[in-house]
């Protein structure tokens, strides 16, 4: 396996988590593209840290498995008050900082 | 301890800060404090003392181990052949931070302690610790008592900052805290016009000599470019600065010490600062503020020594004012009524003596004399103190207040009449030694007109001590109320003092073959080199039976006035008599040339001059600006507020609004537009560093 592989698969997992926080509507799926971003930076963490022989890269990727996690509760805490308030979970209509 | 000198002026500074801010809160307001912080720092000085003295027999030992040997077996004899034999260098202790930088000239605040600067804090202070207990005493009941001692622990460590002062710019920092002391402490009572007079006379007049200082220390760093003292003296005795340069230098650094030290014919402020309290008197104005002309003069001695020809034996202006100073001071002292008056003018003679020590190279002696007069003639001042503090009221005259106190208050009787002759130079007190000195190495270093004046000087000192003597203590009691000792707060300070008096002057008794103050003082770096003249027998003779014939001549006049058909009455009958006399109480006319003549002719001058400058110039500037003024407001309103001011302030608020317009369509309160702009900004950006890396 050859490190430009991974990084394909890390830049094509990125862009779809990009797509995907800046095109879909609901808040939840935001959220998941975001993780998608997260874990394609992983992957390519990971896979510099194999190939580098430096298990430095390997620490930071657990702690960002971490830290997504806690960022997945404040956020879908968020979602689902905003779901609350809104009746609905389509964050075009969250417009109220609007100047 | 030498390189923690800093400490000694420290301590009597915060004491200053602590009975200002604490002071009435005390139980004994604020006296308590500053007689802790000023016993504080006599400790120190004492130790100070003591090291620097190991320091210097270390250096002596190590120079010659053989002569330290038989110096100890022989005590004195050998050590005074060590100390002339080979000159061990013995370098000052110094120690200095950086007080601020300007134009690559550091100027440093710091310490440098040789055996100068120790012997100095050594007296500054054991009498101002004396003072201060003193104080306690005197001063009861005062209505500024807090206030007063806040400024003693002041003026003492402004004086140990002085003394301490390894620059000139620090010493002259220490100089005018010393002098603004002084002016607060002699107006102590300043709600009696004459006492406020007195301060503010005393302020402006040594004022005239701090200008000659503060040229003479500038013009020594023009030439030497630096404010370190050492260096100063260094460069001064290796000849690397001109010889017109140091001549005009320290001509203007003998005003200073003219001013500082009451020299003739600056000395008029010296008496009149008798206004203020006694022990202010003698700590201030006899042992230490006064002596700091004379501790420049030692400090930069080779300025002098070399800017004055000192070595060549010809008369020199310093030791001209010295030897004026001496003669007129005492004479002076024969016609004043008021004790501290006579004592002041004695302080003026006795520094007198010091200058001109300084000024025919007798450096030691002058220094020793310092040393010793500080001792005796504080007191002097405070059993001046206690005699009138044992009458109804503090009263000085001794023709009204005064007279057969021996009887009444035998302490202070018996500690004045030590005084007295240690200030007469009766042998053996201090006095002895340290006048006797000055005389020897005048005449050893050919100045024979000055050992003249001084012997003259001796001879009239001893007389002019002698009437005080009989006015103050024997005769019939002439003041009113029932005279009594004073408390033991009051005497004992004069029992020390006393003692000392006596014993201050064995350190350097040369007689006997102790030179132990020339050791332990004289600089052995950065200073030139002196003769020290051996004993003369003859000479001590002659200086003390000029003493006893004028203490003679004075107690036959005083003691026997009614026998003395012929001369009783002289001023009264006698036209020139009488006409000498007036001269005399009149102070020689000075205070009459500098008050009408010259403050005088100033003040009509300016006054004048002011007047026409009012008419001429004021009023018509005023008037011109007046109408001028509303024309530049007219046309300030018309073109400058109206158009450009006004069009500023709404031009701004006009864009801000605009900008404000265009930059809204940007908040459109949705996140993922807000992750657009960002996302466009990092591909942005990235693009940027692809194509300019």
């Amino acid at each position: 396996m050859a490190l430009n592989q991974f990084l394909i698969l890390s830049a094509f997992l990125f862009c779809t988590g990009v797509y995907g926080v800046l095109a879909r509507r609901n808040g939840v799926l935001v959220l998941m593209s975001v993780e998608l971003m997260l874990n394609a930076v992983n992957i390519n963490l990971i896979a510099f840290s194999a190939f580098g022989r430096d298990v430095a890269g390997q620490v930071f990727a657990l702690f960002i498995i971490t830290i997504a996690a806690a960022e997945v509760g404040v956020g879908l805490a968020i979602v689902l008050l905003i779901y609350r308030n809104l009746h609905s979970p389509d964050l075009d209509q969250v417009e109220q900082l609007k100047g | 301890m030498l390189r923690n000198a800093w400490l000694i002026p420290l301590l009597p500074a915060l004491s200053f800060v602590g009975i200002l801010l604490f002071g009435k809160r005390l139980p004994k307001k604020g006296a308590e404090l500053g007689i802790a912080a000023v016993g504080a720092s006599l400790v120190m000085a004492c130790i100070a003392a003591w090291q620097w003295i190991d320091r210097v027999e270390d250096a002596l030992g190590s120079g010659g181990g053989e002569e330290h040997a038989r110096g100890l077996a022989a005590f004195g004899r050998g050590l005074v052949a060590s100390g002339e034999g080979e000159h061990a260098a013995v370098e000052p202790v110094t120690r200095s931070v950086t007080w601020l930088q300007n134009g690559g000239v550091d100027i440093g605040v710091g310490i440098s302690i040789d055996g100068l600067a120790v012997m100095m804090m050594f007296v500054v202070t054991v009498v101002s610790f004396l003072v201060h207990v003193y104080s306690t005493a005197y001063m009861e009941g005062d209505r500024r008592f807090t206030h007063y001692y806040a400024f003693l622990s002041l003026f003492t460590a402004s004086m140990l900052l002085l003394v301490v002062a390894d620059n000139t710019l620090q010493l002259l920092v220490g100089w005018e805290l010393v002098g603004l002391c002084s002016f607060v402490l002699i107006g102590h009572w300043w709600e009696e016009k004459p006492n406020a007079d007195a301060a503010v006379k005393a302020f402006l007049t040594t004022r005239v000599g701090d200008v000659g200082l503060m040229i003479g220390i500038v013009i020594l760093f023009l030439s030497a470019g630096t404010f370190d003292i050492q260096a100063i003296n260094t460069q001064a005795v290796d000849g690397e600065i001109g010889h017109t340069l140091l001549l005009v230098a320290s001509s203007c650094l003998l005003l200073g010490i003219i001013g500082k030290s009451g020299q003739f014919p600056l000395h008029t402020w010296l008496p009149d600062a008798m206004a203020g309290p006694t022990p202010v008197s003698a700590l201030i104005h006899a042992a230490t503020m006064v002596v700091a002309g004379v501790y420049l003069g030692a400090r930069l001695f080779p300025v002098f020594y070399e800017g004055f020809s000192i070595d060549d034996g010809t008369v020199n202006i310093m030791a001209l004012v010295g030897g004026v100073t001496i003669v007129i001071g005492a004479v002076l002292a024969f016609v004043q009524r008021d004790i501290k008056k006579v004592l002041a003018y004695s302080t003026i003679s006795q520094l007198g003596y010091m200058v001109m020590g300084l000024g025919v190279g007798a450096w030691v002696a002058a220094v020793f004399h310092l040393f010793t007069h500080a001792f005796f003639k504080a007191l002097l001042f405070l059993g001046a103190g206690s005699v009138s503090h044992s009458g109804a009221h503090h009263g000085f005259d001794m023709k009204s207040d005064m007279g057969g106190l021996r009887k009444h208050m035998p302490i202070t009787f018996v500690t004045f009449i030590i005084g007295s002759l240690a200030l007469a130079g009766i042998f053996p007190l201090a006095g002895f030694w340290s006048k006797d000195e000055i005389l020897v190495n005048a005449g050893e270093n050919g100045f024979d007109f000055f050992l003249i004046v001084g012997l003259l000087g001796a001879f009239l000192t001893a007389a002019y001590m002698t009437r005080c003597v009989y006015l103050t203590f024997f005769g019939e009691f002439r003041g009113q109320g029932q005279p009594h000792e004073s408390p033991p707060t009051m005497t004992v300070p004069l029992i020390v003092l006393a003692a000392l008096s006596v014993l201050a002057g064995f350190i350097n008794a040369t007689v006997f073959g102790i030179e132990k103050f020339t050791e332990w003082v004289e600089p052995t770096v950065a200073f030139p080199e002196l003769v020290h003249a051996e004993f003369d027998g003859g000479k001590a003779v002659i200086s003390v039976t000029l003493a006893m014939v004028g203490i003679g001549i004075a107690a036959f006049l005083w003691f026997r006035r009614e026998e003395l058909g012929p001369f009783r009455g002289l001023t009264e009958r006698n036209a020139a008599a009488r006409a000498g006399y007036r001269f005399l109480e009149n102070k020689y006319y000075l205070d009459a040339l500098y008050e009408n003549v010259i403050v005088g002719s100033v003040k009509g001058a300016i006054a004048r001059a002011s007047y026409w400058v009012n008419q001429r110039v004021i009023d018509g500037a005023v008037n011109g600006i007046g109408e001028g003024a509303t024309r530049v407001g007219r046309f300030a309103y018309d073109v400058v507020d109206q158009e450009i001011v006004d069009g500023a302030v709404n031009g701004v608020a006009v864009s801000t609004g605009q900008t404000g317009g265009l930059l809204r369509y940007v908040q459109s309160g949705r996140v993922q537009r807000y992750a657009l702009m960002l996302f466009a900004a990092v591909g942005l950006l990235s693009l940027a560093l692809l194509i300019f890396n």
